[in-house]
C-alpha cells in the first residue's frame, strides 16, 4: 500500500480572528501546529501501513515554516515528506490548493489510497479532500469515522461514514481518498528517536517547476473564486420557535414578520 | 558561537511531544494516585516507550543521548503537571542510569543499561542511611571480599525507585576497607533486586511524591560476584559526589517544572475567581505575586539551564549545580505557597492541583542534599575560609 496523507499547518486556536483591515487571519503570537483533524489522517496512514505493509508519505501546502509539521509527521512514523512551497502557490483558493496538491500527488505516483482530515480548523471548508479526488478522478468517501476493510489485492476499500443521523458503510475500489474524523483512531506520540531522526531531516521541497501543472491554475491567478470580503459574523440570538395547530401557527408568524416589517 | 537562548529544534520537539504526554496521560490520573500512594508501572513504561529514560545514555546501549538539556526539559515537563512521575524520571536517569552509565564496565554497561532505557527495569541509587544522610560518607554498611564475592551488611533508607515491582538493580554505596589515611575506603556496588539477603521494603505515609517509590533497603550476608564493583575500588565517594551534581540539575528540573504549573495554575484561576465583582488577579497585591513568580521563574530557568549548557559542553558545573538546586526549589516555594494563597479555601482541597504542589516543593530543598548542604557546597567554591560546616 502506497499512502499518501495531506496534512496542513494552521493556527493554534478555535477562534480564528480575522484582521478587520486586511481581512486575513491574524497569526501574530498564536502557535501553529498540525491541522488536529490531520492528525487522525497520519495515523490513520501510520495503522493502515502497519496492518497492510507499504509507506507513508506525507505533503503539505505551505510556507517554510510549515516544514515543522512535516517533521512531526515524520517524527511518529512516515516514511517520507515533502513541502510543497513556491511564491506562486499563494493565495490559493480551495480549488487551486487541490488542484496542486493533486499534481504533488500524481508526481509521488503509484498511490493506493490518499488520506485527508475531514476539515481544516482555520479555512473550515471541507472541500479541499474531495477537490483533490475530483483532480485525480478517484473515489471520494468523506466523514470517515472507521476503516472496516482494505482488500489490497482485489484494490478494495471498505468504511463507515459519519453522516449526521447516523452511519453509512460503503465500499469503494482503490485508489481512493478518505477524509477522516475525530476519533477515529488515537494519534501517537513521537518518541524521542523519531523527534531525534526527524530533527535531522532535510526536507525537500517541491516548487511549481517540480510539479505537473498548468502554471496558469496554480495561486490567486489561477482561484476562481473572488473573495469580497472576510468578517466575523454577529453572534445571532436564539431563534423562537412556534408550536401548535399550523394555522394558528402560520397566523402568528404572519403576525410577526408584519410587525417585524419584513412583510408588508 | 556566542550567546544564544535558542533551544535546539529538537529540544522544541521533545518539550512539546513531552507536554501533551504529561497533559494527556498524567495529568488525568495523577491526583488518584498520589491519593493512593500507587507507583505507576505503565506510566513508567510508558516514559521509557518514548524514550525519555535513555536520554543520556549512547545510541548503542538503547539510548537517545539528547544531552542533558533535553534531559533536564523532559523533567521539568513532567514536573508542571505531575513531581511523583517527574521523580521516577529523575531518579531513574540521574540517580540510577547515570552512575552505571558512566562509570560502568563495558559488559556492566551491556547488561543493564538497554533494560533500563527501555523501562523493563529500574535503577535506584543507595546512599543514604538511617544515620548516613548529609554526612553521607560516614556510611556504615559493609562490604567484604571474600572467594570472589562481594558480602553486604547493613542498611539504607528513603531510596527512590528502589522497592516497586520492576526495580532490577540498585547501586549501592558501602565501606570496603579502610585508607592509608585512615578513612573508611568506600565503593559502588551493583545488587540487583532480588539477590539473596538483600531486601527491600516500600515505604509509606509521604507527604510528598506520594506515587514515586521510596524504599528502605537491608543486606544480611547479601552476596554479590565481585565483578558488581562499579569502577574502582575506593572510588565510591567521588562517584556519588559526581552523581549527585547531575541529580541537583534534576532537582532543579522539577523545581522549576513545579513553579511553572503552579504558576499556570494560579494565573488560570486568578482570571477566573471573581469577588467584590471583579476577578481576583486584577487587585494589585495578587498581580503582584504573578508578576513575582514569572520573574523568580525565568531566573531560575537562566540558571538551570545555565548549569546543563556547561555540563553538555564539558565545563566545571558543580557549583552551578548547587545554585540551580537551591534557587529553583526556593523558586518553587514561593510559587507553590502563592498559588495556594491565590486559591483561597480551594487551594488546600486536593481536587485543585496546587495542593499537590505545595506539598511535593517540600521535599525538593530537603533531598539530594538539603539546602543548607547546597549552600555549603557554594561556599566552598566560592572560596570561604575553613569548610563552612
Ligand atoms: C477565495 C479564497 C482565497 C484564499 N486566499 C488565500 C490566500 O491568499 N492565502 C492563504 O494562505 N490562504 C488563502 N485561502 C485559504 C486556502 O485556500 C485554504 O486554506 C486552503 O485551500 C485549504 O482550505 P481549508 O482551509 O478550508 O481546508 P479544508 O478543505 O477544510 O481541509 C480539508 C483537508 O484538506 C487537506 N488540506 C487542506 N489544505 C492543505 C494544504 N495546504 N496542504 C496539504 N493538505 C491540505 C487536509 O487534509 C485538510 O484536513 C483562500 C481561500 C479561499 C476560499
Ligand atoms: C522522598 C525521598 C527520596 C529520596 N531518595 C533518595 C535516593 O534515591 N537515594 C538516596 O541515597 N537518598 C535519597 N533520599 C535521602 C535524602 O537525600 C536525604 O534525606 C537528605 O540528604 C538529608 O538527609 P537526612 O534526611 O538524613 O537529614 P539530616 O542530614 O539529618 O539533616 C537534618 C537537618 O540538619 C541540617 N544539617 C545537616 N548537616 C548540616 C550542616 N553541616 N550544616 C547545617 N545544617 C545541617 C540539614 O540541612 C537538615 O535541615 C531521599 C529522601 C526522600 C525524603
Amino acid at each position: 500500500m502506497k499512502i499518501v496523507v495531506c496534512i496542513k499547518q494552521v493556527p493554534d486556536t478555535t477562534e480564528v480572528k480575522i484582521d478587520p483591515e486586511t481581512k486575513t487571519l491574524v497569526r501574530e503570537g498564536v502557535e501553529s501546529i498540525t491541522n488536529p483533524f490531520d492528525e487522525f489522517a497520519i495515523e490513520e496512514g501510520l495503522l493502515t501501513k502497519e496492518k497492510y505493509g507499504g509507506e507513508v508519505h506525507v505533503i503539505t501546502m505551505g510556507p517554510p515554516q510549515a516544514k515543522e509539521v512535516l517533521k512531526n509527521a515524520y517524527a511518529v512514523g512516515s516514511d517520507y515528506v515533502y513541502l510543497i512551497s513556491d511564491r506562486a502557490f499563494a493565495g490559493a483558493d480551495t480549488w487551486a490548493t487541490a488542484y496542486t496538491l493533486s499534481a504533488a500527488i500524481k508526481k509521488i505516483g503509484d498511490f493506493d489510497l490518499v488520506i485527508c482530515g475531514k476539515q481544516a480548523i482555520d479555512g473550515d471548508t471541507a472541500q479541499v479532500g474531495p477537490g483533490i479526488a475530483t483532480q485525480l478522478n478517484i473515489p471520494q468517501l468523506t466523514y470517515v469515522d472507521k476503516v472496516v476493510e482494505i482488500d489490497p489485492d482485489n484494490k478494495k476499500i471498505k468504511v463507515e461514514r459519519l453522516l449526521e443521523d447516523g452511519k453509512e458503510v460503503v465500499e469503494a475500489s482503490l485508489p481512493a481518498l478518505i477524509t477522516v474524523v475525530k476519533d477515529i483512531n488515537e494519534p501517537r506520540l513521537p518518541s524521542l528517536f523519531g523527534i531525534k531522526k526527524a530533527a535531522k531531516l532535510d526536507i525537500p521541497t517541491w516548487t511549481a517547476d517540480d510539479l505537473p501543472v498548468d502554471k496558469d491554475k496554480l495561486g490567486l491567478k489561477g482561484s476562481p473564486t473572488e473573495v469580497i470580503n472576510v468578517f466575523s459574523p454577529e453572534v445571532r440570538g436564539g431563534g423562537e420557535i412556534l408550536e401548535g395547530e399550523i394555522p394558528e401557527v402560520v397566523s402568528t408568524l404572519v403576525e410577526k414578520l408584519m410587525d417585524m416589517k419584513i412583510i408588508q | 558561537m556566542g550567546l544564544s537562548f535558542d533551544l535546539t529544534e529538537e529540544q522544541d520537539m521533545m518539550r512539546r511531544m513531552v507536554r501533551q504526554f504529561a497533559e494527556k496521560e498524567i495529568l488525568p490520573v495523577c491526583v488518584e494516585l498520589d491519593e493512593k500512594e500507587e507507583f505507576s508501572v505503565h506510566l513508567t513504561r510508558r516514559m521509557a516507550e518514548l524514550g525519555l529514560f535513555g536520554s543520556i545514555v549512547s545510541e548503542e546501549y538503547g539510548g537517545t543521548d539528547v544531552g542533558y538539556l533535553s534531559y533536564i526539559i523532559s523533567v521539568e515537563e513532567i514536573a508542571r503537571v505531575d513531581g511523583s512521575q517527574a521523580a521516577t524520571l529523575a531518579a531513574g536517569v540521574s540517580l540510577g542510569i547515570s552512575p552505571i552509565f558512566y562509570y560502568g564496565n563495558e559488559e556492566q554497561k551491556q547488561e543493564w543499561l538497554p533494560k533500563l532505557c527501555s523501562g523493563e527495569i529500574l535503577a535506584s541509587f543507595g546512599l543514604t542511611e538511617p544515620n548516613a544522610g548529609s554526612d553521607a560518607g560516614s556510611s556504615k554498611t559493609t562490604a567484604v571480599l571474600e572467594n570472589g564475592y562481594w558480602v553486604i551488611n547493613g542498611s539504607k533508607i528513603f531510596i527512590t525507585n528502589s522497592a516497586s515491582e520492576i526495580s532490577g538493580i540498585c547501586v549501592v554505596q558501602a565501606v570496603t576497607g579502610k585508607r592509608s589515611d585512615g578513612k573508611n575506603e568506600l565503593s559502588c556496588i551493583l545488587v540487583p533486586n532480588g539477590t539473596e539477603g538483600f531486601e527491600a521494603r516500600p515505604m509509606h505515609g509521604k507527604m510528598c511524591w506520594r506515587a514515586s517509590n521510596t524504599g528502605e533497603l537491608y543486606f544480611t550476608d547479601c552476596m554479590v560476584p565481585e565483578k558488581n564493583l562499579l569502577g574502582r575500588r575506593g572510588e565510591g565517594f567521588h562517584q556519588m559526589l559526581a552523581t549527585l551534581d547531575g541529580g541537583r540539575l534534576s532537582i532543579g528540573a522539577m523545581g522549576l517544572g513545579g513553579a511553572q504549573g503552579a504558576f499556570e495554575a494560579a494565573l488560570n484561576y486568578s482570571k477566573e475567581r471573581e469577588q467584590f465583582g471583579r476577578p481576583i488577579g486584577s487587585f494589585q497585591v495578587n498581580a503582584f505575586k504573578m508578576a513575582d513568580m514569572a520573574t523568580q521563574i525565568e531566573m531560575a530557568r537562566l540558571l538551570l539551564y545555565k548549569a546543563c549548557w556547561l555540563r553538555d559542553n564539558n565545563r566545571e558545573f558543580s557549583k552551578e549545580a548547587a545554585m540551580a538546586k537551591l534557587v529553583c526549589s526556593e523558586v518553587f516555594r514561593m510559587c507553590a505557597n502563592h498559588a495556594v494563597q491565590l486559591h483561597g479555601g480551594y487551594g488546600l482541597m486536593n481536587e485543585y492541583r496546587v495542593e499537590k504542589f505545595y506539598r511535593n516543593q517540600k521535599l525538593l530543598e530537603i533531598g539530594e542534599g538539603t539546602s543548607e548542604v547546597q549552600r555549603i557546597v557554594i561556599a566552598r567554591h566560592i572560596g570561604v575560609p575553613g569548610r563552612a560546616l
